[in-house]
């Protein structure tokens, strides 16, 4: 990846609809040629952030830049448009518009598209091309919106949500056009709200709660953060915490989580599962479904918003 | 599988062909609309069909009934097009996203609309074409198209007609909700074809009303269609007058007031 300026540079930027406040404040860097998964639960401010990227929002205060360019100035916003790629959240298409031949429009405002049929057989559109995009399954409309998004061959692309509601075949194909990109060059921006999604895809992530950013970092970063790899075992229900925790070393907490299971948390490291296990055996309790885990974004998330992710 | 390159290489094509392939695609999706064809092709050519062979209602002017109903049935296929369809179409891409996903693309938004006027115009091109034959072939003789001023006129009624009504259509398509749109187009169709010269002669309203009626695009459309093409004058002033002074009226407010999302 060559050293430049990056593709979008957000700071402070706050997005209020009357009295309700989408965005409080919220900074974000996306280098370019990077991937970047914006991460949050609905109603986290997403939405409305890409959308003042892509020049249909206002922000009400804070700086945009996206390519270098202001989207919310008209006259750099119009220079701007050729060189991104959009796929909003849903819809944006004429009901009554057949798949290839709405794809083959979209090609037709751009100077150096793609292949139209290359990339609808990539996408696996090629067998519904002829079908209005109303008849679409739900699936079909999402991959016919992201071949739309990629076919000018952008910059920069923005995805919101690109793999809501799609089986796990179609996913996969819009992974892999995800990872394409990247290979090529492009730089990709997605909403989501799964956490492997952003895992499996994303350079950089962005964890999105009430509008502002409250982790960011590559998903190692984000994962391995301080410490508190986990165990958990299951045992009889009750046994004497008090005791383990004088055994384990400073700085790791132990707690039955539900009745009968248990989870240590600290540096989990051999030494640790010896004394664990050796208490255990002094305490006459066989500690079954024994597993090591490494912290997930998931539990990364909940800790950060006290909330599941698809709350 | 090929090796398909997305390395990045944007740019928007030529402005020129971004209007030709919207206007195509525009003409095509209201071509395809099932219920658009009924209310642009079906209706008007009933009407002429049936009003010039039923002595519903007493017909003015010289001529045959044709005579009187052509000019007004075109007027019709003017308002059910450039207003009508074009409310209901447009008011359902706004809210189906169209237009929002339409704007982050290369295509400027006065591009846009001027492939939207560009596939009203192609529409009303064919909706002309085909009253005309029917009416001629139930004998309608038209008049002034011999002089080159009869014929400016004509064009210059349905250039104005056609400005006025996509003023007003893209007014209410760009303020309220589309199911409004619906309701609210089709009852103003209705009530100008009842109301606006278009098949009851306006002269059969009472005096009170006739003044506000006289005053409606459509009224001046089906009347200034009418002075040339039934009764030979030349350029009807005082029609073309209104038909502009809506228009200008109209479309400054669509530009001011419509809501893209």
């Amino acid at each position: 990846m060559q050293t430049s300026a990056p593709a979008v540079a957000i700071t402070g930027l706050v997005k209020r609809y009357g009295d309700r406040t989408a965005v409080d404040g919220l900074d974000l860097t996306v280098a370019t040629g990077s991937v970047t998964a914006v991460l949050g639960p609905n109603g986290a401010g997403k939405t409305t952030t890409i959308e003042t990227c892509e020049g249909y929002r206002r922000a009400d205060a804070g700086t945009v830049r996206v390519l270098g360019l202001d989207p919310g100035d008209p006259a750099q916003a119009a220079r701007l448009r050729p060189r991104i790629g959009v796929m909003l959240q849903s819809g944006g298409i004429y009901p009554g518009a057949r798949a290839l031949e709405m794809l083959r429009h979209t090609a037709k405002l751009h100077a150096h598209p793609l292949d139209v049929d290359e990339l609808a057989a990539r996408l696996g559109l090629d067998s519904c091309g002829r079908t209005a995009y109303r008849r679409l399954s739900g699936g079909q409309q999402q991959r016919l919106a992201l071949a739309m998004a990629v076919v000018g061959r952008p910059e920069l692309v923005f995805l919101d949500e690109p793999t809501a509601g799609l089986d796990p075949h179609a996913r996969q194909a819009t992974w892999d056009l995800v990872r394409n990109l990247r290979r090529d060059g492009v730089t990709v921006v997605l909403t989501t709200h799964h956490m492997d999604e952003a895992e499996q895809l994303a350079d950089r992530i962005a964890i999105v709660d009430g509008g502002r950013v409250i982790a960011e970092g590559t998903p190692e970063e984000l994962c391995r953060s301080d410490a508190a790899d986990t165990v958990r075992f299951r045992a009889r229900p009750g046994l004497d915490l008090g005791s383990l925790l004088k055994a384990l070393p400073d700085g790791t907490a132990v707690a039955e989580s539900t009745p009968g299971s248990y989870l240590v948390e600290g540096v989990v490291d051999p030494q640790l599962l010896a004394t664990l296990t050796s208490w255990c055996a002094q305490s006459g309790v066989m500690p079954e479904q024994l597993a090591v885990g490494r912290r997930t974004l998931e539990d990364v998330f909940l800790e950060l918003t006290g909330r599941d992710l698809r709350a | 599988m090929s090796t398909t390159s997305y390395a990045p290489q944007p740019g928007a094509a030529p402005l020129g062909r971004m209007l030709r392939a919207q206007t195509g695609l525009e003409t095509r999706m209201l071509l395809r609309n099932g219920e658009q064809l009924l209310l642009t092709v079906v209706i008007p050519s009933v009407l002429l069909v049936l009003f010039s062979a039923v002595d519903i209602v007493a017909t003015t002017g010289p001529g045959a009934r044709v005579d009187f109903l052509a000019p007004g049935l075109l007027a019709l296929a003017v308002l059910s097009t450039a207003f009508t369809g074009q409310a209901i179409a447009t008011g359902f891409e706004r809210r189906y996203g169209v237009l929002k996903r339409l704007g982050a693309s290369p295509l400027p938004r006065w591009a846009l609309m001027t492939a939207k006027t560009g596939s009203v115009l192609v529409t009303e091109v064919l909706q002309v074409a085909l009253l005309s034959v029917i009416a001629l072939l139930l004998g309608w003789h038209p008049h002034g198209l011999g002089t080159p001023s009869g014929a400016v006129a004509v064009l210059l009624l349905l250039l104005l007609g056609t400005a006025a009504f996509s003023g007003l259509g893209l007014l209410m398509a760009g303020t309220l909700r589309a199911e409004a749109t619906l309701a609210a187009a089709n009852l103003v169709f209705i009530l100008l074809l009842l109301a606006g010269g278009v098949i009851v002669p306006l002269s059969r309203f009472p005096g009170a009303v006739r003044p506000v009626l006289e005053a409606l695009p459509i009224s001046a459309l089906s009347d200034g269609l009418r002075s040339v093409l039934q009764q030979g004058a030349a350029m009807p002033w005082g029609d073309i007058g209104i038909l502009a002074a809506w228009a200008v009226v109209a479309l400054a407010a669509a530009a001011r007031f419509f809501r893209w999302e």
